[in-house]
């Protein structure tokens, strides 16, 4: 999933401090189950919200709301409940839903609630960790199904670098080094000789490097 | 001029028997302050981030929360949520100038312990010296 977290509050409401009314949007997708941007966090938010522009010896109106996602015209198209009720929109969804919002809704103002970090899982109760970059040409059938491009720091194709020490990255001992990860799963899986392959000069113009990418799927469209 | 705090207490079913046992006039002789309100919970672990605001935004000077010791929660690990929780406002109060030290997390024992009150006193003494709360606004 994307994980997100919530801006600092100061900043939030320095975005919006000459706003009167204040539509705050939550997503049911991933930012609900990394507990950035759902139903609870938007709750919490409008409290913040309102005690930071009081403090400010402004007050502020807020309706709170959450959609079942953000990233979908159909629910954008839903914000038309709530028109004539609010002159900007802070929204906890990812960075997708803000864009979309405002792809949607050209002449309506809309800010971002929280960071957009990464893609990647839980790996723990309230710990999120970073997996898959989106490269768009994924490679994990030869790595193991560890990610070299999201979980080696310099992306390395063919790792791993000089700095591996003991299994841990050079840019920091919390970090593992992936690439000692990806030989010890290849050698367990019985995948020894995978190693020995040379993983040729990529392209990465599927990654973004070719600017944003699209995906059209004709089989889906009518 | 003389300031009186408004206090909102939250303090969960066990750390707060002697409120019942006692009742207002009891409480008041042992030496709580008048001016903290208690406001009663099964478990700390039940109370939310957002009911901890909202006694912000209702006009409270100071919050504290009191459940059990971390270690010994009636229900596990209630009063330890609960401290993860008020760490989440100290933070965010910190990140709006505001004095972390306007809400507290306390871990009692259970029952009738003079701590309770005394955990009333600190928070009176803390916020009466701390003056009314900023988030209330800057009223000139
Ligand atoms: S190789 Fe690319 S697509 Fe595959 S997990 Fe890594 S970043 Fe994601
Ligand atoms: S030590 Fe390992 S993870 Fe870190 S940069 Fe080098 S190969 Fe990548």
């Amino acid at each position: 999933m994307i994980i997100a977290e919530r801006k600092p509050i100061n900043e939030i409401v320095n975005m919006v401090s000459d706003a009167k009314k204040i539509l705050l949007l939550g997503c049911r997708g991933c930012v609900t189950v990394c507990s950035a941007g759902g139903e609870r966090e938007v709750e919490i938010l409008s409290s913040l919200i309102k005690l930071g522009m009081q403090k400010q010896g402004k007050s502020v109106e807020i309706i709170e709301g959450t959609l079942v996602r953000q990233c979908d015209k159909e629910y954008i198209d839903s914000i038309e409940q709530w028109k004539g009720q609010y002159d900007a929109i802070v929204s906890m969804a990812c960075g997708v839903g803000v864009n979309f919002i405002a792809n949607l809704m050209p002449s309506t103002r809309v800010y971002p609630a929280v960071n957009t970090s990464f893609f990647g899982g839980s790996a723990d109760q309230g710990v999120w960790t970073e997996q898959c970059a989106g490269c768009g040409d994924c490679v994990l059938h030869l790595t193991g199904g560890l990610c070299p491009v999201a979980r080696c720091a310099k992306s390395l194709m063919n790792g791993p670098c000089g700095g591996s020490v003991d299994g841990r990255c050079e840019i920091h001992p919390d970090v593992e080094c992936i690439w000692q990860s990806i030989h010890d799963r290849l050698g367990r899986t019985g995948n020894a000789d995978a190693m020995k392959a040379i993983a040729p000069i990529r392209d990465w113009s599927t990654a973004g490097h070719g600017g944003p990418r699209k995906t059209l799927r004709d089989d889906l469209t009518v | 001029m003389s300031f009186t705090p408004d206090i909102q207490a939250f303090c969960c079913h066990y750390t707060s028997q002697q409120t019942l046992a006692e009742g207002k006039e009891g409480l008041k002789e042992d030496g709580m302050p008048e001016n903290v309100t208690l406001n009663r919970l099964v478990c700390t672990g039940k109370l939310q981030v957002s009911t901890l605001l909202k006694a912000f935004e209702d006009g409270a000077d100071g919050v504290y929360v009191a459940g059990c010791p971390a270690d010994t929660c009636h229900n596990v690990k209630g009063s330890q949520r609960a401290a993860k929780r008020v760490a989440a406002i100290k933070k965010a109060l910190s990140e709006l100038d505001v004095e972390p030290e306007r809400i507290e997390m306390f871990h009692l024992e259970r029952g009738f312990h003079p701590e309770f009150i005394e955990a009333a006193q600190v928070m009176n003494k803390r916020i009466t010296e701390l003056g009314p709360c900023p988030l209330k606004g800057e009223k000139k």
